[in-house]
């Protein structure tokens, strides 16, 4: 199959925000690498995904993209923090049966030039399928952090449930997070949510944080953890959940 | 052990303290009263070092050290407490992780040992005791959800727990019911009334005062301390208002 014939730019819609620039000389069979998964009717798959220091280098570009197809009943997790490269982005296409669920969590962190971002569609074919997707987004220097989720819902799909959750946090001027929530309902009887925040960190919180002898970097953290945890908090396995955390709070230590 | 001499403070270039000066000795609770605007919360936020509060002139030393060369968390770690008016919520972290965040970094910071985890649990458990506040209270977020009583139950039990020199407790009174008041003035009375602490006792009312009995009592008033008295003081302040009282001062 072969999808793209030229380098994708920020004219499609799917890359507005994304730092094209950094794709230049790359193979266009690139474009056409999906991974696919198959979740059989009543089966789960959970994945995690982490662009880290320890797989990626400053300036690699990293796209991981994926063909999810869940069947009737399935249900899929996926997880992902992107805190390294210069682009890092993951896409992710989900075709819902009758009653599966799909689960997002994801987290990008960055400073520097560098561009991290979630690009998801969901497409509910068929009724009573829920998805969730909640994407956090850390940025300092002139980073950037984008979440582009797609929802559609085809006509016979009722009694879906959609919700799609964004915020972003800057921890410095210059930043920057981009949220392009596309919502394309065809069905009468389904509930979809989308919420988009944008913000800095709570100066007095900070102060009362520092009043009880917490340090500005350690009240940062500790801030920083709770805005990023909600996107794991969906992640039963323990040990994953602590390993995700701690890469991406290693990354604002290591970088501011 | 606390010594404020001359303090001069603005906000957004207003001032609003004009020449402060008191004296909390060693053992000392010492009642802060004025009317609404008389700058009692400023005076907390710049003794605990808020960030737009800027002090001007005169100076605050505490325990021999100058307070206002130190950061808001350097302040904590030297024994300074701050009782916040209005308690703020951190969604997202649990009163627990804060708690023992803060004691271990005060730790670190004058070269004393970390507490384990168990270790904090028990100190926890036993400071959540005193004032009758639920450990499962402890497990939620900090402030969020709590009501004003909570609130103000939770700010005493962190300060039972940070253990500190001196505490400047900014209208920890208001809010609390009558049952209430009781539980936190005692609070304030097991963990702070001893030979080698201090309070600062910022309150709007005498109420308190019945529990937490104060040894000196001064009358804050357009940024300065117009009157110090005894406990005496207050009972005149309820009976005859601010404004007769500071006739007479």
């Amino acid at each position: 199959m072969t999808e793209a014939l030229i380098l994708p730019t920020t004219r499609d819609e799917a890359w507005r925000y994304s730092d094209v620039a950094a794709l230049e000389g790359m193979d266009l069979s690139t474009f056409d690498d999906w991974r696919d998964i198959e979740v059989p009717a009543g089966e789960s798959f959970r994945d995690v995904i982490a662009i880290t220091d320890e797989n990626t280098g400053p300036d690699e570009t990293v796209l991981h993209r994926l063909r999810v197809r869940l069947g009737e009943g399935a249900r899929c997790e996926l997880f992902g923090l992107i805190a390294a490269g210069r682009l890092g982005r993951v896409e992710v296409v989900v075709t819902l049966a009758r009653g599966s669920h799909f689960e997002l969590g994801g987290v990008t962190v960055g400073g520097r030039e560098t561009t991290r971002e979630f690009v998801t569609r969901m497409a509910h074919e068929e009724p009573e399928a829920t998805s969730n997707q909640t994407v956090r987004s850390v940025h300092w220097g002139k980073g950037t952090g984008n979440f582009l989720g797609r929802i559609d819902v085809v006509r016979n799909a009722q009694k879906t449930d959609a919700a799609q959750s964004f915020k972003g946090l800057l921890l410095e001027k210059g930043a920057s997070v981009n949220s392009v929530p596309q919502l394309e309902i065809f069905a009468d009887d389904v509930k979809c949510a989308h919420g988009a925040a944008i913000g800095q960190l709570d100066e007095s919180a900070r102060f009362y944080m520092a009043s009880r002898g917490l340090s500005p970097d350690l009240s940062r953290r500790l801030l920083v953890q709770a805005f990023i945890g909600d996107a794991f908090v969906a992640l039963d396995d323990e040990e994953q959940r602590e390993a995700l955390m701690q890469a991406a709070l290693d990354k604002l230590d290591r970088h501011l | 052990m606390l010594k404020i001499e001359n303090l001069h403070a603005e906000i957004d270039g207003k001032p609003i303290l004009k020449g402060l000066t008191l004296e909390v000795q060693p053992g000392e609770v010492h009642a802060i009263m004025g009317p609404n605007g008389a700058g009692k919360s400023t005076l907390a936020y710049v003794l605990g070092g808020r960030p737009g509060y800027e002090v001007t002139d005169g100076s605050v030393t505490f325990g021999g050290k100058d307070l206002l060369d130190l950061e808001p968390h350097e302040r904590a770690a030297a024994g300074l407490f701050l009782g916040f008016q209005y308690p703020v919520e951190i969604p997202g972290v649990s009163n627990v992780q804060f708690l023992r965040e803060a004691l271990n970094a005060q730790r670190e910071e004058r070269g004393e040992e970390k507490l384990t985890g168990g270790e904090f649990l028990k100190l926890a458990k036993e400071k959540a005791g005193l004032l009758k506040l639920d450990m499962d209270m402890l497990k939620r977020h900090v402030n969020v959800g709590f009501s004003g009583g909570e609130k103000k139950r939770a700010e005493m039990v962190q300060m039972g727990i940070l253990d500190p020199q001196f505490a400047v407790l900014d209208e920890t009174d208001s809010g609390l019911d009558i049952d209430a008041l009781r539980v936190v003035g005692d609070g304030i009375n097991a963990i702070m009334r001893q030979p080698d602490k201090g309070v600062l006792l910022i309150t709007h009312y005498q109420r308190l005062l019945e529990v937490v009995k104060p040894d000196k009592v001064s009358i804050l008033s357009d940024g300065r301390i117009v009157r110090t008295g005894g406990p005496e003081l207050a009972m005149q302040l309820e009976e005859e208002g601010y404004d007769r009282v500071m006739e007479t001062a």
